[in-house]
């Protein structure tokens, strides 16, 4: 597993390092394009999502925060307990908080509810620091337990079938000095930005694609992101201003994403360039 | 009374939970993006108010003829064409432009025209060289070429000339709901930037047209 990983990174850096220079290499197109490829072809090899799946199994059964409490009894939507199979029904409506909830923000009504911690407080926590950095590695353990799983959002209860709707407005919310909404990139199958391929998310991009395929681990970054990273990212390079983390608008774009990708299979966490 | 009046609350509740109008769901996510946001380095919540353009091709649907009408004449007047005529800049800066995909975004320290990048191979194809573009728009590849512009300058190659400064300055003006951005109209590149990346696509000596 370590030597993989080593390998791994031997492989990846080298990777990187090539590919920002195609852009100033002006021959051997051909050569270029194949060191593309090959580095994607290596990318599948070894996930270091592997460590934060384990370190997140790790957190969720030890004793945490002011109460000094496990998440075993953390509702996930399926009864206390019930990890399996749970990620592939997120978001979805909870009846103690009265809201839809995703993974990362039903994690911290639990690390509130059973441990003690202030959800308001690691929401605003910058990423992968203090408790974010737990959220993140849960999130990881946790989808790993519907890998292989159809994505199976509910869409019964009206507050499910009302955040569809919203998260539907938000997608294609233009505003920014660039005029974006999520539909700019993501709105029309077989697109690309630079190399990188876009998937449609307006409908069921197909299995482990998009929705299906976060938490994951960047190789670009070298880190882990989790739905809300990602979407987070994605406004960033949208040039809007800065969503809240587990913010309404987040989470009801997970909800219209989710729901699209019914069918679709999960591989999350997957591995991303 | 108090029990009366939370009677009311919860029934109000039931019902918006139950039976949104459309327009009531607009409202509520006009109310859900302006809470769930907050400003951060240079950009500010002002980012979320929606121009005419910006609301009108807000949905999947494109808007109807007649709005879609009314936005590109709209656009069209925003349009400043270049100062003394001066259409053509160095097609040598516009490819360093058309590769710079930076600029406007919260971890960027400047909005300032000059800090920014025209962004074009995230989108477009261009000089053929280039193998990493996107697809979302056109490729660009023979732009003046395929155009039949030999001369910038003639006035044979007027109309062309003015469309692709127009198109650049602001998109919309052409296509009410185009992806592209209005990149003098918002000030994302300043006029002798636009001349660049001018070049780029119209000079006959730019790679871009052999």
């Amino acid at each position: 597993m370590r030597s993989r990983l080593i390998a791994f990174a031997a492989i990846a850096a080298s990777a990187t390092a090539t590919v920002p220079l195609v852009a100033q290499t002006p021959p051997q197109p051909k050569s270029a394009a194949d060191g593309i490829a090959e580095y994607r072809k290596m990318l599948e090899d070894g996930n270091p999502a592997e460590l934060f799946e384990a370190k997140g199994e790790d957190l969720w059964k030890t004793a945490r925060g002011p109460k000094n409490a496990t998440l075993e009894a953390c509702d996930l939507g399926l009864g206390p307990g019930v990890v399996k199979g749970a990620w592939a029904q997120l978001p979805r409506y909870f009846p103690d908080t009265k809201k839809v909830q995703d993974l990362e923000s039903r994690l911290l009504s639990c690390m509130q509810s059973l441990q003690g911690f202030d959800a308001a407080e690691i929401a605003a926590t910058p990423f992968d620091k203090g408790e974010q950095a737990t959220v993140t590695a849960l999130a990881a353990w946790i989808s790993s337990l519907s890998r292989g799983m159809k994505m199976a959002l509910p869409q019964k209860h009206p507050e499910e079938k009302r955040a569809y709707e919203l998260g539907k407005r938000a997608f294609f919310y233009r505003g920014g000095p660039m005029d974006f909404s999520c539909a700019s990139c993501h709105g029309e199958a077989g697109k690309r930005i630079r190399l990188q391929d876009l998937p449609d998310l307006t409908k069921n991009p197909g299995d482990g694609v998009g929705f299906a395929a976060w938490p994951a681990y960047r190789v670009s970054s070298g880190e882990m992101w989790s739905m809300q990273r990602r979407l987070n990212d994605c406004f960033r390079q949208q040039r809007f201003p800065y969503p809240g983390f587990a913010s309404d608008a987040t989470i009801a774009l997970g909800v219209y994403m989710g729901v699209n990708a019914k069918g679709a299979e999960s591989i999350a966490p997957a591995i991303k360039r | 009374m108090q029990i009366r009046h939370l009677t009311a609350l919860a029934l109000i509740a039931a019902a918006s939970a139950h039976a949104q109008t459309a327009k009531q769901l607009d409202q509520q996510a006009d109310t859900m993006m302006r809470a769930s946001f907050r400003e951060q380095g240079i950009a500010k919540l002002d980012r979320l108010n929606q121009d005419d353009a910006q609301k009108a091709c807000s949905q999947a649907k494109p808007p109807s003829a007649a709005v879609t009408k009314k936005i590109e004449a709209a656009q069209m007047a925003t349009i400043k064409w270049p100062a003394e005529g001066q259409y053509i800049g160095d097609w040598k800066e516009g490819e360093k432009l058309a590769q710079n995909g930076r600029g406007m975004t919260w971890t960027d320290a400047s909005a300032a025209p000059a800090k920014n990048g025209a962004m074009c191979y995230n989108c477009h194809q261009i000089d053929k060289k280039e193998i990493s573009f996107g697809t979302i728009g056109p490729s660009l590849w023979n732009y003046g070429k395929l155009r039949g512009v030999t001369d910038p300058a003639d006035p044979a190659a007027a109309a062309i000339v003015k469309y692709t400064w127009g198109k650049l300055y602001n998109s919309k003006a052409y296509s009410a709901c185009s992806n592209m951005p209005r990149f003098g109209h918002a000030e994302l590149l300043n006029e002798q930037q636009i001349r660049d990346v001018m070049a780029l696509l119209l000079d006959p000596k730019s790679p871009v047209n052999q």
